[in-house]
């Protein structure tokens, strides 16, 4: 049982937040511009969302160097995470549709994130620089006959257990990494479950629940939205 | 020591000082002999000084312990997987089972990363309702710490108390949200619901009681000569090697690195109307990580009560639509949560749920650091130095 709520009589101290992002982002910007000249070749793209974050990607060949470069030559020393996307959009769809029904037709074409992509994996590291807490999205291409890449044990010794992780979900092979023993699921599991093409069983046997959530509400008007889209949405 | 220089057979004469040398042969013999290839310890998955299922094996030799690796997985529950047939809104109600001791700092920063990807902001008062809850899943979660601390090394005391007070936060939250451990609070462009009366005041009671429980457990605890020996100079974690494992949290202010969340990234949060200070230690031993949370915890008090103090009057609700769905692209959004950094990499397609939500939590860098720091330890201390890393099993597993 709830008490009974106030309605906001309390003294404002704050002003609203400004809401004005800004345009240009000059230690961003100087950042890439310093990582451009470092890593020449090696640099596939880059993207800078002011007052947000940086992305980059590298080639494959150069993951593990160009890694060891941010950490010796920018100071990118703190290891946040590694991890891998699957760019693959899921041909299972999300698992709200109806079973009974046909089921719909699905885009599968792949389409790569922020700085691009050629490959349906990409890996993903984080690095902070623990000075001046400037982070960077690093992104890199997984072959798609492979899906092999280095390693960055060496580089960052926390990236191992990362590393491990990847591999028994994405099925990412590591080069040079020491023990791709599985973590989490048992070491006679077959498939790699986050990989988009590994179906959720608990969702493809029965309909969602959540397909009421879609449904038109009762009495509601759906008027003031008209996306021609599937859901309808009362305001 | 060569038995020749030996004290004990100097003092001997001849004949017997031949016969302490046989003997003394034989015994060396016999240890060669005896030599194994050293004892494998399995500890856990469910054992009581194991904080949840991991489980660790151990190889010794005598107290020493060789090689250990915890064994994680067996909470394991794919929550990366999960997110990516729920809608947003739905996610919020998985992710407060990550770290279950400070639920709603989970929620926190997903839902900043899906604001941000939308370009919507919460209203000031919903900013300021968030920190305060955030701050109180801190104070929840730690001051168990603090109490279960004493019970890794016998001390039995501490952990009624911290069970104790703990109480009045939990209520605090549930007064508040609904919910004692996972209150599935928090909404995209703000939170469900406003305080309930005479929240306010109520809270600040319960902060000076925990304030009063930081100075008992000081006393009790950090002042305590066994704490201190089974602590100070044990599984010190140098700065350099916290980076590359991605510590967070208390366990890398407490190798010196003076980095915090909350003061150190503009966040739409209420951290930068406060005053607090951050703690570090340049010991980064056991004690170094426990004595940093015991501060963490009294700062937390104090920062809830400066925003109980200055909380705007207002909306707690941005204007959403109905339906979310969230505009393509790619965020990542962290805050310092009560165990350390967590964050969400959040990637949309534009559709009503998230295309691919990596979860960074903190635990699971926190506790990577293990093979190498149990290198070298004497067996006790294993359970030290991992109560002192301070982990949520399912931070880990996720």
């Amino acid at each position: 049982m709830h008490p009974p709520r106030l309605k906001g009589e309390v003294n404002p101290l704050s002003s609203p937040a400004e809401t004005t992002a800004p345009i240009v982002d000059a230690p961003r910007d100087a950042m890439v511009a310093a990582i451009r000249t470092t890593l020449g070749a090696a640099v596939v793209d880059t993207l800078v969302k002011p007052g947000d974050d940086i992305w980059l990607r590298v080639t494959t060949e150069s993951w593990c160097a160009s890694i060891q470069a941010l950490k010796d030559t920018h100071s990118f020393d703190y290891f946040c995470f590694l991890s891998a996307i699957d760019w693959m959009p899921s041909p299972y769809g999300r698992g709200e549709d109806d079973p009974s029904e046909p089921a719909p037709v699905r885009d599968t074409v792949i389409r790569p994130g922020y700085t691009g992509g050629d490959t349906r994996m990409q890996m993903l590291v984080r690095l902070v620089n623990s000075v001046t807490h400037l982070g960077i999205n690093i992104k890199a291409d997984v072959p798609n006959d492979s899906f092999t890449i280095d390693s960055i044990c060496t580089v960052f010794a926390g990236a191992n257990w990362h590393e491990r992780e990847a591999h028994e979900m994405f099925g990412i092979g590591f080069t040079g990494h020491p023990d791709l023993r599985n973590m989490y699921l048992p070491s006679d599991f077959e498939g790699y479950p986050m990989r988009k093409d590994f179906p959720l069983l608990a969702r493809m046997v029965k309909p969602w629940p959540g397909i009421v959530d879609v449904e038109p509400l009762p009495g509601g008007a759906a008027e003031d939205e008209k996306d021609g889209s599937s859901e309808e949405g009362a305001s | 020591m060569t038995i020749l220089n030996d004290p004990v057979s100097a003092k001997l004469g001849s004949r017997q000082q031949l016969s302490y040398i046989a003997s003394q042969a034989a015994d060396a013999r016999l240890n060669v002999e005896l030599e194994t290839e050293g004892m494998t310890l399995n500890i856990g998955p469910q054992h009581p000084a194991t904080h949840g299922t991991l489980r660790i094996i151990a190889r010794l030799d005598g107290e020493q312990v060789v090689w250990a690796e915890p064994s994680c997985g067996y909470m394991h529950r794919g929550y990366e997987k999960l997110t990516e047939v729920r809608t947003f809104p739905q996610v919020t109600s998985l992710i407060n089972r990550i770290d279950w001791l400070g639920s709603f700092a989970n929620e926190v920063p997903f839902i900043l990363a899906a604001e941000k990807l939308m370009n919507v902001e919460a209203p000031p008062r919903a900013q300021w309702i968030r920190t305060i809850l955030f701050e109180l899943s801190r104070i929840a979660n730690v001051s168990l710490f603090l109490g279960d601390l004493g019970v890794q090394m016998g001390a039995i005391t501490p952990v009624f108390l911290a069970f104790r007070d703990r109480e009045y936060v939990l209520n605090l939250i549930e007064s508040a949200t609904g919910g004692r451990f996972h209150p599935n609070f928090d909404r995209i462009g703000g939170l469900k619901d406003d305080l309930p009366a005479g929240w306010i005041d109520e809270t600040k009671v319960v902060m000076k009681k925990l304030r009063n429980f930081c100075d008992e457990i000081e006393t009790l605890l950090f002042g305590n000569e066994i704490f201190q020996s089974r602590t100070r100079g044990i599984g010190v974690i140098p700065r350099d090697v916290a980076l590359q494992y991605g510590l967070s949290g208390a366990n890398l202010r407490a190798s010196g690195v003076d980095w915090d969340l909350r003061r150190d990234q503009t966040i739409p949060l209420a951290y930068d109307k406060v005053d607090f200070k951050v703690w570090t230690h340049p010991d980064g031993d056991s004690f170094a990580r426990c004595w940093i949370r015991l501060q963490e915890t009294r700062e937390a008090t104090k920062i809830v009560d400066q925003l109980l103090d200055g909380i705007p009057s207002g909306p707690v609700m941005a204007k959403v639509p109905k339906i979310i769905k969230v505009p393509e692209g790619e965020a990542w959004v962290s805050t310092e949560n009560p165990l350390g950094e967590m964050g969400y990499y959040v990637v949309s397609r534009g559709d009503l749920g998230p295309f691919r939500v990596k979860i960074r939590s903190a635990s699971f860098n926190n506790i990577s650091i293990t093979p190498w720091l149990l290198r070298g330890v004497y067996v006790p201390d294993i359970i030290t130095i991992l109560a002192s890393l301070y982990f949520i099993l399912g931070d880990i597993d996720r």
